[in-house]
């Protein structure tokens, strides 16, 4: 049986039709869960890797369809959508994504044989270990920081693509889109009906009843 | 019929868009390119949609251009994170340093009214001091305004914003009333109260730009939390909400998607207009006067961008502190857990607030900090968490879950001016082929001791309230201030005590630029504060024919 989680049986589309949820809101998310799943700007090759690297850095349960990180990754740098600044020795971000990938693809081949994708989980966390403290400086990253690839560009477009959909949301118990209605309990432990309800002290049939009722 | 503010202008054709109804329009003046307006804005931000209101209001001829869209919020904005990236100027530039500071998001809005529509609304009052702090403090500059005129001034902004705050504020002399009544606390700021409670320092509710009870058409904040991807509800008091509609009455233009390339000088070496970007051309607004107010990095950029053979270096230039000692105000945090859930993602982020270091000498560094409550929403929580924590696989997946009991503190923190902190131009060219900027960033060993005292400090104050699992988050920065800033030498300073340019006295800066220092609160009420005595100012100025 999977585990119920922190939140059982909270699920936050569950108020999409509730006044939490304004026609902007349920546009862009509606779009967001519709999110191509063939790549745009990618190969395949590099939203397989993009695939494995959300892997180590956002691992999600079996239990429940996953969410589709790399192709969130994808239609953003399709859409070129940037940040707004980059740091020194730092291309674009289109260019910064394909020459980081190739990059650690090439480290992954020159110390194990074989591509970054293809490794065992052990392996390809020590990989990105290493970046993440600078530590990778072949000739294929020309000249870009492995740690600010790893900071600036590689992580971050991971947790903010996990972190948009509304399966993380519902993971973390956060209450979502939330306009025009807000809230009204602000205290320690209040909560609002039309919030998650936590599992705690064991009891999860507790909060998986509220939760049934968030709407 | 396409309506993305960001793909068409909205203001044109005689109107321009109601904000505060979805579809609606209110009629604006139209202006013809060839007739020389009085003011052209470059910028409707803090400075740029404050000064567009008052001049307007005082019977001149405005023009106001903003590089970004035309929103209405009713409509618009979506409860989305992901979504409300609209809002940031996300154009190519490049950041650089020791302490290479983060931009966008960060600190950049580009929409009409400027980053005050993603703002978080603590309006702060400077601390009276500060307006001579080498003379009275020992650091910094000192700026050529006076404090208490400075305090009238406050009280005109408190008012056309309707400031809510607390009843009587524990710092600084006495202020008149806070126009709305300050907002109930949540969690994250009892939080900080009990903390300060402990540790034997004062705190208050933070008087803040959202509405505690209707006003007009904006009905109150609904503790929704969303503020910094913008307000859906129009309860926050935005330049969007507040100074444009009020210009816009008074019979100044507005124009959306308008990018200011270059402004243009004569013979005589006066400013003639602007070179501006809209709906696909190069066009040129003739003017009398030119504010430049497009922030930190935008202005020096449009400055040094618009050089002439006679004023090679950029305009209003002869001092060569265009684009020098500009400043970050230090954003350091302290987290932790509560044992109860805290939910920090209702209500605006910040409720409460101390300002107990900003007004206590006896400390072995320069300048002050306040500090508040927090509540990130999941993705730049899960960022931080990442980035500054280290954390990833399963331990940040475990730390995620405990999103609803996490507690924070955090800074906004004076950091001094250096002359080296800048923006000049580098080689890459934006979208319009114009060089982007370079920015420069190196904190020096007084902002080092300043963030460790914080650190210290707030460390404590969450550990009195039996927080667990405590860390420091140490690299962050925020608000951006000076690189142009005024005073009252023309040899040390980009504009006078008016923001009127020493070197071309037809050319204004008025926004966060000016700045000689930053203070240890979050600048958008001064800045305000600076644009309605300038437009005074100028008013004056005009009546006694001295413009
Ligand atoms: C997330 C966040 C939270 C904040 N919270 C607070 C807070 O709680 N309290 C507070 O006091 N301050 C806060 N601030 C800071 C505050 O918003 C700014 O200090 C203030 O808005 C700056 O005013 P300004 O007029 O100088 O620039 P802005 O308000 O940024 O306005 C500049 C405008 O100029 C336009 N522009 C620039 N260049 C050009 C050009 N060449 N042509 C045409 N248009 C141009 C831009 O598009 C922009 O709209 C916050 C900022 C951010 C980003
Ligand atoms: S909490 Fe209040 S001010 Fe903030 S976005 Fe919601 S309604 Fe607006």
């Amino acid at each position: 049986m999977p585990d119920p989680g922190r939140y059982p049986g909270y699920d936050v589309l569950r108020k999409r039709h509730t006044p939490s949820w304004n026609d902007k809101t349920r546009q862009v998310v509606d779009a967001r869960l519709a999110v191509p799943r063939e790549p745009r700007f990618f190969t395949g090759q590099e939203m397989a890797m993009v695939t494995a690297i959300a892997d180590r850095l956002v691992p999600q349960p079996r239990s429940r369809p996953p969410v589709p990180v790399a192709a969130l990754i994808d239609d953003k740098l399709h859409k070129g959508h940037e940040d707004g600044f980059r740091g020194d020795g730092m291309p674009r971000e289109r260019e910064a994504w394909r020459r980081g990938l190739a990059a650690l693809d090439a480290e992954a081949r020159a110390r194990h044989g074989a591509g970054f994708a293809g490794l065992p989980g052990p392996q390809q966390d020590a990989l990105l270990k290493r970046m993440e403290q600078g530590g990778l400086s072949g000739p294929a990253w020309g000249g870009m920081p492995s740690k600010t690839f790893f900071k600036q560009r590689m992580a971050k477009d991971i947790v903010f693509a996990y972190y948009a959909h509304p399966t993380a949301w519902s993971e973390i118990g956060f209450g979502g889109p939330a306009s025009p209605r807000g809230y009204v309990r602000l205290g320690y432990d209040e909560r609002d009906p039309w919030e998650a309800a936590e599992a705690r002290d064991g009891d999860a049939g507790d909060a998986q009843r509220k939760n049934r009722n968030v709407g | 019929m396409s309506d993305d503010p960001r793909h068409a202008p909205r203001a044109g054709h005689g109107r321009a868009p109601d904000v505060f109804r979805p579809g609606a329009w209110v009629p604006m003046r139209e202006y013809g390119e060839d007739e020389a307006v009085d003011f052209v804005i470059v910028g409707t931000g803090a400075g740029g949609g404050t000064l567009a209101c008052k001049l307007a209001e005082h019977g001149f001829s405005v023009v106001a251009m903003d590089a970004g869209p035309y929103f209405r919020p009713l409509e618009d904005f979506a409860s989305d994170e992901a979504e409300q990236s609209k809002l940031y100027w996300t154009d190519d530039r490049i950041s650089t340093g020791e302490n290479p500071i983060q931009l966008g998001s960060n600190n950049s809005g580009k929409a009409v009214g400027g980053s005050t529509v993603h703002f978080a609304m603590v309006s702060l009052r400077f601390r009276p001091e500060w307006f001579k702090s080498r003379t009275l403090l020992g650091y910094g500059f000192d700026w050529p305004l006076d404090w208490q005129e400075m305090w009238h001034y406050y009280h005109e902004v408190e008012e056309a914003l309707k400031i809510a705050g607390p009843i009587t504020y524990p710092w600084g002399p006495p202020r008149p009333r806070y126009p709305y009544r300050a907002h109930p606390l949540n969690a994250a700021a009892m939080a900080l109260a009990k903390g300060c409670e402990a540790m034997g320092v004062a705190w208050t509710e933070t008087p803040i730009a959202t509405l505690s009870a209707p006003r007009g058409l904006a009905h109150p904040c609904v503790y929704r939390g969303f503020c910094v991807t913008g307000c859906s509800t129009n309860a926050k008091q935005s330049a969007l909400v507040t100074w444009i509609p009020r210009a816009i009455a008074a019979g100044a233009e507005i124009r959306d998607l308008a990018m200011v390339g270059r402004v243009e000088t004569g013979p005589d070496g006066l400013a003639t207009g602007v070179h501006y970007h809209r709906e696909g051309r190069w066009r040129f607004q003739k003017a009398r006067n030119v504010v430049v107010a497009g922030y930190s990095i935008e202005t020096p950029r449009l400055l040094l961008n618009s050089a002439t053979a006679r004023y090679p270096q950029g305009l209003a230039n002869s001092s060569g502190l265009v684009g020098k000692y500009l400043m970050v105000q230090a954003n350091q945090a302290v987290w932790g857990k509560m044992e109860a859930e805290v939910r920090s993602y209702k209500a605006p982020p910040s409720l409460a607030i101390t300002e107990h270091w900003n007004y206590d000498d006896n400390k072995d560094f320069f300048g002050g900090y306040c500090y508040m409550s927090q509540g990130p929403l999941p993705q730049l929580w899960a960022n931080t968490q990442i980035n500054a924590h280290g954390l990833w696989g399963e331990p940040l997946m475990q730390e995620m879950q405990d999103y609803n009991h996490q507690v924070g503190l955090k800074i906004v923190g004076e950091m001094l001016p250096q002359e080296r902190n800048g923006v000049t131009l580098a080689e890459d060219k934006d979208q319009y082929g114009l060089p982007v900027p370079r920015v420069s960033y190196s904190w020096c060993d007084n902002d080092k001791a300043l963030i460790a005292h914080s650190l210290g400090f707030m460390e404590k104050a969450l550990g009195a309230i039996d927080a667990t699992d405590i860390w420091r988050q140490e690299d962050d920065t925020c608000h951006l201030n000076g690189g142009a800033r005024m005073g009252g030498d023309p040899r040390t300073s980009v504009v006078d005590a008016d923001c009127r340019s020493w070197d071309i006295r037809n050319l204004w800066i008025c926004d966060g630029s000016v700045f000689p220092t930053v203070g240890g609160v979050n600048p958008s009420l001064t800045i305000q504060a600076i644009a309605c005595r300038t437009g005074d100012r100028i008013k004056q100025m005009a009546t006694r024919g001295e413009l």
